[in-house]
């Protein structure tokens, strides 16, 4: 299978200090690639690096037809703005010169419901505030999708809904997901692949082999504790 | 009887009006509002030396606003510093040079504007300006949206973040340049600054707050012209204008914050 995503020898530094160093890893079509490792491991700028969106030595080279949607961490998203969570999907949709009925129907789709999308944005739940920037990321028919911490500060239930919704998606529009996450039971549960970032080696391989105590030891420098578990849907 | 002069610089008041609020509106979500109170300080180099060589004091407002814009924009984008604080740096000199350049006696008008008749090519390159800002706004439109709401994700989504910021500061700047001729260094970045606070605090979505910001802004410019014709011809309507923006923005304080 041609891999969706390599990633060959990157080095990403600001100024002086090197964050992330001589990294390699592929990414199949349909793979789900947990991204793992300590604060300040380097998590968020090996996305925002794989977005183009910083600059990187080394290789980093997506399939010709990935298209990319992106989920940002809720931090880095200001809430405070006078904007209806339509106008964002609205914004985007003209932007990319997408028929206007694409908004609603990715909308139905996430569980977004006409009176949310007149909502300020401002008001809404964390959870429905994240199904509206899952639909952002929806918009423009993306076939993998990269996402930053996507539940970090959501209440278990609505944890749960996000990553049944993802699975959904995963299925119906065989997307590649990039997750971005601290939780170690999730991650163990729905990735094929997890990549460890961390201030030593790199590891790379499925949750089986990577998450033992051991390894993330060494990851996190200290004892780690998870809950392996299976659902079944 | 109004004559054409005046007709011509009330109805391009009341364009730039429009303009402020909705550049203002922008300006607010971007977090930048104070920095219209500073960037029109940045004229104030260019009047003075205007004042003092006898040339048209727009011109001389227009070369040191441009090179102020270019100047924060350069700076934002080699430090990384906010806006504002770049501003801050730009200001305080301007300011200062500012107060040197202007002979004594022009000073008041470089700072609080003063009611003048405009000529036809001065009233058709004002309405130039106005509609410049509005089509450029309206044109990126959505990619401020998406820049103000969250940066990396208008990245992603295709939007030259660096670009939008040297269009916008330039917008913002233009603006400025309007609303000197009447309202001053000083004042003419409160128009920018009052109705889109007045708007923000009335809505919670995007066209009423638009809508809302031009309206108090065109409020206070029309009534502040009404004011200094008929009840108060001894004052020059920009301090009149700011005065009844900001009372329109107290009277926006009596009801609740629209998404408290």
């Amino acid at each position: 299978m041609t891999p969706i995503l390599s990633v060959r020898d990157l080095t990403i530094k600001f100024g002086n200090r090197t964050i992330i160093q001589h990294l390699n890893f592929t990414v199949d079509p349909g793979d789900n690639l947990a991204i793992i490792g300590p604060n300040g491991a380097g998590k968020t700028v090996l996305l925002r690096a794989l977005l183009n969106l910083l600059l990187y030595e080394g290789v980093i080279q997506w399939s010709r037809d990935a298209r990319l949607g992106y989920v940002p961490q809720k931090i880095a998203a200001d809430r405070h703005l006078p904007l209806h969570v339509n106008d964002l999907l609205a914004a985007k949709a003209r932007l990319l010169k997408l028929p206007v009925q694409g908004v609603r129907s990715i909308s139905d789709r996430v569980g977004l419901t006409p009176e949310l999308l007149e909502t300020s944005i401002g008001t809404l739940s964390g959870g429905e505030f994240q199904k509206a920037l899952i639909a952002f990321a929806l918009l423009g028919d993306p076939n993998v999708l990269l996402f930053d911490e996507p539940t970090a500060s959501l209440d278990e239930l609505a944890e749960e809904h996000i990553y049944e919704l993802l699975r959904d998606l995963q299925h119906e529009r065989h997307l590649t997901i990039l997750l971005v996450s601290h939780d170690l039971s999730i991650v163990y549960q729905f990735a094929t692949q997890v990549l460890c970032l961390s201030k030593g080696k790199p590891c790379f391989g499925p949750p089986r082999e990577i998450l033992t105590p051991e390894t993330l030891q060494a990851v996190y420098s200290a004892p780690v504790k998870f809950y392996e578990h299976h659902h079944d849907h | 009887m109004f004559h054409p002069g005046e007709i011509y610089a009330v109805v391009l008041a009341l364009l730039f009006a429009v303009a402020a609020g909705l550049v203002g509106s922008f300006a607010l979500m971007k977090r930048m509002l104070l920095a219209s109170d500073v960037i029109s300080h940045v004229a104030l180099p260019g009047l003075g030396l205007a004042f003092l060589y006898g040339f048209n004091p727009l011109i001389g407002g227009a070369a040191t606003l441009l090179l102020g814009t270019l100047l924060i924009w350069q700076l934002q984008k080699k430090t990384g510093l906010a806006t504002d604080a770049m501003i801050g740096v730009v200001f305080a000199g301007s300011v200062a040079i500012g107060a040197v350049l202007t002979p004594k006696e022009d000073l008041v008008e470089a700072l609080f504007g003063r009611f003048q008749d405009l000529s036809l090519p001065a009233f058709l390159l004002g309405v130039g300006a106005v509609l410049a800002i509005i089509l450029v706004l309206f044109r990126f439109k959505d990619e401020l949206i998406l820049g103000l709401f969250a940066p990396e994700l208008a990245a992603a989504t295709g939007v030259k973040l660096d670009r939008l910021n040297l269009y916008f500061l330039l917008v913002f700047s233009l603006a400025v340049l309007v609303g000197l001729r009447f309202l001053g260094a000083l004042l003419a970045g409160s128009l920018i600054i009052i109705p889109a606070a007045t708007g923000r605090r009335l809505t919670s979505d995007l066209p009423r707050f638009l809508l809302v910001s031009c309206l108090a802004s065109v409020a206070a410019v029309g009534l502040g012209f009404a004011v200094t014709r008929y009840l108060l011809p001894q004052f020059s309507p920009g301090p009149l204008i700011v005065i009844i923006s900001a009372g329109l923005f107290i009277l926006s304080l009596l009801k609740k914050p629209a998404d408290a």
